[in-house]
């Protein structure tokens, strides 16, 4: 694969967080670029998510927040609060490990799909409705014109999953940020959503940032990986030479801590 | 211990165990599954959530009622709990689950929550500091309460306890599935060591593959209610039978870097309360034969029909 160099859908530069006076990042740069998916790997505690969440601007209370976060051509760090709800969830959108988070019980999948369409596209409602279902059918739920009627709870966790991605990619974000979204599934449907990411990526060309702390899927699905520890990436690079050539001790003791050695299996 | 052990220290034999809901279907959750565990030997039973395996722990347990089949520990039959109060084949199991906030008492220090299962035991000459000492914990811990401890060290507190009871049998289900992955490894591989060190028996039960793969003797896959497949666990992994086996393994990525995209097992695991006829993989089986879809598989090790031993070979 050629790795084009075009220019970055997302960068974040020196990006540095604290909470509550305790520092949580400091200073992190990572890059995204449209139909590429960045891994970021590490362990829990080393600032995977609170990066994401920089990105979409929902950081908790008493957070203060230094650094870059460019995107088209704007630092989202420092942006109006109204404009930045012009680009959360619409430009930007994420996923989250477990699907409850962004999907609201009491609501069905349509009006889910459809409550933000109207104000970030402009479209009517019967539009809304049919791109609703398209959106259904992209990301394989069987049946979409009937799930449409249907609520969260009376699918599957794969299936909740996947409409999760389809309210994601409702307002034809330019960005995704998945955290974690296989970590919950069985394998069997991990595959699934693994597919469906990469499909989604290539196909609609999205910058993808994956948040995950499996190395397997880290191999599967990413282009670029980043590994970050304490705060800080200390490794970046092709998924290929970050896992098979790491130059950071941390990143090796990472791929060394597997239950399956590496390479084991292959051929 | 008292009891004499001849044969499997747990045998469980066709369980049929069934969730009644009032004005729902009846879910046979467990539809005739067959499995055994001896003393010092590791079985990971395998699965995708909703294929049985928590109903199956609780119910040798003595959590859930069988509608048929036994369930054998020690050579004694389970039978729930309630109806016979300290069922001799329950003093020696103890169960370790997926949630370490919600299995400890908030309120008390964990070394009386220890202490609670040296007593069952009969141990006078432990200290519940001796128990988290062999967890990996500080002797001064047991002083603590339950929400000073992080995730793993609390799933740790948790294996202390039931370890404290001197179990013949130790149950995990899903123990390392709420711990951070750098957790995951190290918590099963304590619970193995502290297992087979102590000559009890440990059914372990997750969903990740890999983990069960590193610290299981043997492994048990289940769908949909069954046992599908059984075997020492290297040979699964190299040469699985059962085309659901090859298609879980197959679903996990490697971690190569060479960006191969894991295989998909097409459709969900089917409503346990309307399972299809003949071979319950039938539907999502790549394989499947005319004979799959009218005759159940009864058979082990490898509950399949491209697998049929001689005398049950089909017609
Ligand atoms: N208390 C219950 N009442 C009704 N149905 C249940 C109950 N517990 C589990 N089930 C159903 O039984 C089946 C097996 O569930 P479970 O044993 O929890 O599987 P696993 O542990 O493998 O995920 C599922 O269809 C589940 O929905
Ligand atoms: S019995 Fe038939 S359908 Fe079932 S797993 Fe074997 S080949 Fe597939
Ligand atoms: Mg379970």
């Amino acid at each position: 694969m050629t790795a084009e160099s075009g220019t970055a859908a997302l960068s974040i530069e020196g990006l540095r967080l604290s909470i509550g006076g305790h520092d949580v990042l400091h200073g992190v740069d990572l890059s995204l670029e449209a139909g590429r998916v960045h891994g970021l790997a590490g362990e829990s505690g080393s600032g995977k998510t609170m990066t994401g969440l920089a990105v979409l601007g929902l950081l908790p209370h008493g957070s203060r927040v230094s650094g870059r976060i460019a995107f088209g051509g704007r630092d989202l760090l420092g942006m109006p609060a109204r404009e930045l709800n012009q680009v959360r969830g619409a430009k930007i959108a994420m996923v989250f490990q477990d699907p409850a988070t962004s999907l609201h019980p009491m609501l069905t999948v349509e009006r889910q799909l459809t409550e933000h369409m109207g104000h970030h596209l402009g479209v009517g409602r019967k539009e809304a409705r049919e791109r609703a279902a398209g959106l259904l059918a992209k990301v394989r739920i069987p049946g979409p014109e009937e799930a449409l009627k249907r609520y969260p709870h009376q699918f599957s966790g794969g299936m909740r999953q996947r409409i999760a991605i389809a309210v994601a990619l409702a307002c034809e974000p330019e960005v995704l940020i998945a955290d974690e979204p296989t970590t919950a599934l069985d394998v069997t449907v991990q595959a699934g959503i693994l597919r469906l990411l990469r499909g989604l990526c290539d196909d609609l060309g999205l910058a993808v940032l994956l948040v995950t702390h499996d190395l397997g899927v880290m191999s599967a699905v990413a282009d670029e990986v980043s590994v970050m520890k304490d705060g800080l990436v200390v490794e970046t690079g092709p998924r290929g030479q970050v896992l098979r050539e790491p130059r950071h001790p941390y990143t090796r003791s990472l791929l060394d801590a597997l239950p399956v050695p590496p390479g084991e299996n292959s051929p | 211990m008292t009891v004499p052990l001849t044969g499997p220290l747990l045998s469980v034999e066709d369980l049929v165990v069934e969730h009644r809901t009032p004005g729902r279907p009846v879910v046979r959750a467990v539809a005739g599954a067959s499995l055994h565990v001896a003393a010092g030997e590791v079985v990971g039973l395998v699965g995708e959530s909703g294929c049985g395996k928590s109903t199956l722990a609780r119910a040798v347990c003595g959590l859930h009622g069988a509608a048929s089949g036994r369930i054998l520990v020690g050579g004694h039959p389970v039978t729930p709990l309630g109806l016979r109060r300290r069922d001799p084949a329950l003093t020696g199991v103890q169960m370790v689950f997926q949630d370490p906030y919600s299995s400890l008492n908030p309120r008390r220090r964990v070394g009386a929550q220890i202490a609670d299962g040296l007593r069952t035991a009969g141990d006078t000459a432990t200290e519940p500091a001796d128990l988290l000492e062999r967890v990996g914990l500080p002797r001064a811990f047991a002083g603590r309460y339950p929400h000073e401890f992080s995730g793993g060290q609390r799933q740790r507190v948790a294996i202390a306890r039931a370890l404290a009871a001197r179990p013949s049998l130790l149950i995990g289900d899903e123990p390392i599935s709420a711990l951070d992955a750098s957790a995951q490894a190290q918590v099963a591989r304590l619970m193995r060591d502290l297992a087979v060190e102590s000559g009890a028996g440990l059914l372990f039960i997750s969903h990740d593959l890999s983990v069960v793969r590193l610290i299981a003797d043997r492994i048990a896959v289940m769908y949909l209610g069954k046992v599908v497949e059984t075997g020492p666990t290297a040979e699964v992994w190299a040469d699985p039978k059962h085309p659901y086996t090859r298609a879980l393994l197959a679903a996990i990525p490697s971690p190569d870097g060479a960006g191969v995209l894991p295989a998909e097992l097409p459709g969900d695991v089917p409503d346990p309360a309307d399972p299809p006829a003949g071979c319950r993989f039938h539907p999502r089986c790549p394989f499947v034969m005319d004979v799959c879809r009218e005759r159940e598989p009864d058979f082990g090790p490898a509950a399949c029909w491209l697998h049929a031993p001689e005398s049950s070979s089909t017609p």
